[in-house]
């Protein structure tokens, strides 16, 4: 080595060393009004296909290390790739959801780089013409405002398998179960402006991939992951700043921390005179910091080709038609039915479309026994969210079904039961107690309405607090409050509030 | 019995003239006995191939015999046979057990043949003399002293020298054809798609094409009919069914227009290959033929453009031979570096070592645009030649290589001048066509070849050529004086 590479390897070195960012002890002195921020995002999403994109291997996650990987997925010799239809399928839904470009005739090319979870030292993804270009997606800021997000493009690939550093002392190990699986990438334009409007694009895109069927989107598992470019540049300025580009964020939280730290990181540095180096960072979310990702090659340069074991593939008209006719009904749209059908505010309908299964649920609920939706909505967003959420568990994992909510709320709705008593029976059959009438039944819940029997109860409360009464008559009508309390505690939470209220109006 | 044709010992065996396991044995001792001299085997499978002729035995028995069953072949060391070594003639793989058959390779167990060994061939069908072979080089037997070219030199080498009936064999540029027209055989690559690649290791992907070395355009013509057809392991393949190539080869070639590019038979040509051409042209004449001369401009621009589209696909496709899940591992490795440098450093012999370093220079930012773009419009160039010439032939006559074979270790060191061993082979790869290489004569006591260039999926017009000049003609008859 001669002396000057030494010298230039100790400055990378020293470089590297001055390169690991925290956020958190510089946000303070930050002066961000003059910044503007420019946000990209590139998703990965895994393809629900039964079988790989190029193999006939099976694409289950959790599979004992190496059980999904065939001849093809291990690149033996003389195999060769064979797309799978079913990933060119779900790609066009997308493409069609998103409003976007479906190209009649795209090319898969490879992408060459040297990688012990990369079988074939090439991955096959697409380059220059990919399936999908030019769609968009709206994102909400807040009731009344959207934004539109543009897709650049969205081409099909397949995913890598994964080195496992800890499974073998002394080595590494390599599973290729996820290697071959299909994945689209779908690469925003640098529209967003704030880690707020990355999440929410984020979400949108990942409700969107949901409701099509296209992909499971869970984030621990990898299936939907996020790499994040960001620039900032001076708000008057036109010229776009160096951008970074951070790798591999598997969860919306990330996402926002990640963008937030490496804003200020950047800010910091162009702030105290420095400037920004293009390159491809890692996130450390226990640190909520950003740092240098070791490269996996020496340099970028892919030698992408054309894929010669592939022909282009072609989509014809017929095609495109089908699927656009069995295309579910997208999010954006079912937000704007559930407000003009169900009169519904625009808070409630975006909580109730935000994920398939929701809307799902909450039309069964409305649907089964003829329930108010705003009644219905209101308790899937009380207290069925706040069971859902205190164990951790998705709508689909909902110990109540929907058929048997509509069951308690038409019981709310027909006066059999109070609003307050509703709230013991929901709890009741959450711990699998039983149906609602049951549960009324057995615990003799069931709201009394009998004008005779209320009267009786007041009489008894007006007779025990004469004081109170005498105040009430002067004046202080405030004290009705303190009369139902007592009728309805007398009642044991049964009697209707309203009768009770009505009744003791004429007798005080 | 190994002067007899695939088409006469499938006679034999069904007149119950000898026995499958007879046959199998005739043919292990021709190769025990002369492959010494020759090294066209890299793996005899003498074990695997007497069950094979027992079991075939019993298909003749129990009256389930199929045309070719019992007949002995063999395979280039690049067709993946399950539990065989399969090399590709190169370190990287001396230890590689297939884990599955190649489609060629269960197409033609399945129509009965046995194969009784993996032939010798240039390392990763890199070459055209078979000297870049981790196992040696091939001799050829009409000279020892001289190549059988390459790649699928043992192939060529194994049917000149009747130690197997027939082999089959891979050309990616020539390396079907050079080889049987420097060994007297007859060797056909058929159209790019007629034939599945599954299974066959990569060389360049958009180029490689299976085949056979034969005796004879009849045997071929069974062997192919066998071997074609679309395969849903591989996309390439076309969909349409192949016909049966032996139905058409008796057709009458009166009238057939058979076209002569001028720029393949340039001044500098050899004047005694040219004579023996032109005796062919002129027995072809007599047989209702009618030659015209055409014109193909930019064929002559073909090996520079090969040179760079099948070095570009072929760093790519031997990325695989990393070191990690099967094939050579270099001793202690300190990290993944060292791994991936020394194994394939130590494993990979200098030609495709040359053509990797070739490959990846034309694909990297800055100069694909100079080289592979430029290289994949001559290829459109050429094919838009051959295109138009075929609206006003049926055939392209060319010889198949601008020499004989050559003296071994002559043109090693001369990269470019073995390179022009193709000259002729390499146009029609690159343009995708069906081409057949037929023995036309001789030249001081060695061999000279034909190439008939079909148009696109009419292998049976040229297989139909090539048969009435091989019923009219005797020179693929002849054989190597050692090896009578």
């Amino acid at each position: 080595m001669t002396e000057l590479a030494q010298k230039d390897e100790r400055r990378d070195k020293n470089e590297h060393c001055g390169q690991i960012f925290n956020a958190s002890d510089r946000c303070s002195h930050i002066s961000s009004t003059n910044w503007e921020t420019i946000i990209g995002l590139e998703v990965h999403t895994q393809l629900l296909t039964q079988s790989k994109l190029f193999s006939g291997s099976a694409t289950a996650y959790g599979a004992d290390v190496n059980t999904q990987a065939g001849i093809i997925d291990l690149a033996m010799p003389g195999v060769l790739p064979v797309l799978n239809q079913e990933a060119v399928t779900m790609a066009i839904k997308f493409g069609l959801a998103i409003h976007g470009h479906i190209a009649r005739r795209s090319i898969f090319a490879r992408k060459n780089y040297f990688y012990p979870d990369l079988p074939k030292g090439y991955q096959i993804t697409q380059h220059e013409l990919p399936i999908i270009s030019d769609g968009y997606l709206d994102i909400a800021l807040d009731d009344k405002n959207t934004k539109r997000i543009h897709i650049t493009r969205a081409h099909l690939e397949e995913d890598s398998g994964k080195s496992l550093h800890e499974a073998v002392r002394g080595m590494t190990g390599i599973d290729l179960n996820r290697a071959g699986i299909a994945l689209i990438e779908i690469v925003s334009a640098p529209d967003l402006r704030s880690a707020e409007e990355a999440v929410a694009y984020l979400k949108a895109l990942h409700t969107l991939v949901r409701y099509l069927g296209i992909s499971d989107g869970n984030m621990q598992e990898g299936s939907f992951r996020c790499d994040v470019n960001v620039s900032v540049k001076p708000k008057d300025s036109d010229q776009l700043g160096t951008r970074t580009e951070t790798k591999n964020l598997n969860s919306f939280r990330f996402v926002e921390h990640a963008i937030q730290s490496e804003v200020a990181r950047q800010i910091k540095i162009l702030e105290s005179g420095g400037k920004i180096i293009q390159e491809t960072l890692a996130f450390d979310s226990v640190k909520n910091e950003t740092r240098p990702l070791r490269e996996k090659e020496e340099s970028h340069d892919y030698r992408y080709f054309p894929e010669p074991d592939l022909l282009p593939l072609v989509i014809t008209e017929e095609t495109i038609e089908s699927i656009q006719k069995a295309l579910p009904e997208l999010p954006a749209e079912k937000f704007n039915r559930f407000i003009a059908q169900y009169h519904l505010s625009a808070y409630d309908a975006h909580f109730l479309t935000a994920d398939h299964d929701t809307a799902n649920y909450f039309e069964s609920v409305i649907h089964a026994e003829a329930i108010d939706p705003k009644l219905a909505a209101n308790w899937m967003m009380g207290e069925l969210s706040a069971a859902l959420n205190n164990e951790n568990l998705s709508i689909i994992q909902s110990a109540i079904s929907a058929e048997h909510l509509a069951q308690l709320l038409k019981r709310i709705q027909d006066n059999t039961i109070s609003g307050a008593i509703a709230k013991t029976v929901f709890e009741a059959m959450w711990h699998q107690e039983g149906t609602a009438d049951v549960i009324i039944e057995k615990k003799g819940l069931k709201q009394i309405t009998d004008t005779s029997e209320i009267d009786t109860m007041i009489d008894e409360v007006i007779a025990a607090n004469p004081e109170e009464l005498a105040a009430y008559r002067s004046g202080k009508t405030k004290l009705l409050g303190f009369f139902v309390g007592l009728v309805m505690q007398r009642s044991k939470g049964k009697a209707n509030p309203q009768q009770v209220n009505q009744l003791l109006i004429k007798k005080l | 019995m190994h002067r007899k044709t695939i088409t006469e010992l499938a006679e034999a065996l069904h007149q119950k003239e000898c026995s499958c396991l007879e046959l199998t044995r005739y043919f292990l001792d021709r190769i025990n006995r002369y492959n010494p001299a020759l090294n066209a085997f890299i793996t005899i499978t003498e074990k695997e191939a007497l069950e094979a002729a027992q079991e075939a035995d019993r298909a003749f028995q129990q009256g389930t015999a199929k045309k070719l069953t019992g007949i002995p072949i063999a395979h280039k060391d690049l067709f993946c046979t399950k539990g065989v070594k399969t090399s590709c003639a190169s370190k990287m793989l001396d230890n590689f057990i297939a884990p599955y058959d190649a489609t060629v390779v269960s197409k033609l167990n399945h129509a009965g043949t046995i194969s009784l060994g993996k032939t010798n061939m240039d390392e990763f069908a890199m070459g055209a003399s078979n000297e870049n072979s981790f196992y040696g080089p091939v001799k050829n037997p009409w000279d020892l002293t001289r190549v059988p070219g390459g790649s699928s030199g043992g192939s060529a080498a194994a049917v000149a020298a009747h130690l197997i009936p027939a082999a089959t064999g891979t050309d990616t540029g020539g390396s079907i054809r050079q080889p049987a027209a420097l060994t007297n055989t007859t060797g056909i690559k058929p159209t790019y798609g007629r034939v599945s690649r599954f299974g066959i290791i990569a060389f360049a992907s958009s180029l490689d094409q299976a085949g056979l070395l034969t005796q004879t355009a009849e045997d071929a013509a069974l062997l192919l009919t066998e071997m074609a057809g679309f395969d849903s392991y591989d996309s390439t393949t076309v969909e349409e069914a192949a016909p049966d190539f032996t139905k058409t080869l008796n057709n009458s070639i009166h009238g057939l227009k058979i076209g002569l590019p001028q720029e393949c038979f340039p001044e500098h040509l050899d004047p005694k290959i040219k004579t023996v051409i032109d005796q062919a042209l002129r027995q072809l004449e007599s047989q209702g033929a009618i030659i015209q001369e055409i014109k193909l401009p930019h064929v002559m621009m073909g090996i520079p453009a090969y040179y760079i589209i099948a070095p570009a696909e072929c760093s790519s496709n031997l990325a695989r031979y990393d070191g990690i899940r099967y094939g050579y591992r270099c001793k202690g490795p300190v990290d993944l570096q060292d791994l991936y440098e020394r194994s394939r450093a130590e494993a990979f012999g200098d030609e495709v070592k040359h053509r990797i370093l070739i490959g990846t220079y034309v694909l990297s930012s800055g100069y694909y645009d100079a080289y592979y773009i430029q290289a994949q419009k001559i290829r459109r160039l050429i094919k838009n030649d051959f295109v138009k010439a075929f609206q006003s032939v049926d055939a392209i006559l060319t010889p198949t290589s601008p020499t004989t074979a050559f003296k071994l270790g002559s043109k090693s060191k001369d990269r470019v001048n073995m390179y022009t061993s193709d000259i002729f082979t390499v146009p029609v790869n690159l343009a995708g066509l069906p081409s057949i290489s037929i023995p036309a004569g001789f030249v001081d006591q060695l061999p000279v070849g034909l190439q008939l260039i079909g148009n696109y999926f009419d292998e049976s017009r040229i297989l139909n050529v090539a048969h009435r000049f091989q019923q009219a003609t005797d020179w693929h008859r002849q054989i190597p004086k050692n090896f009578e």
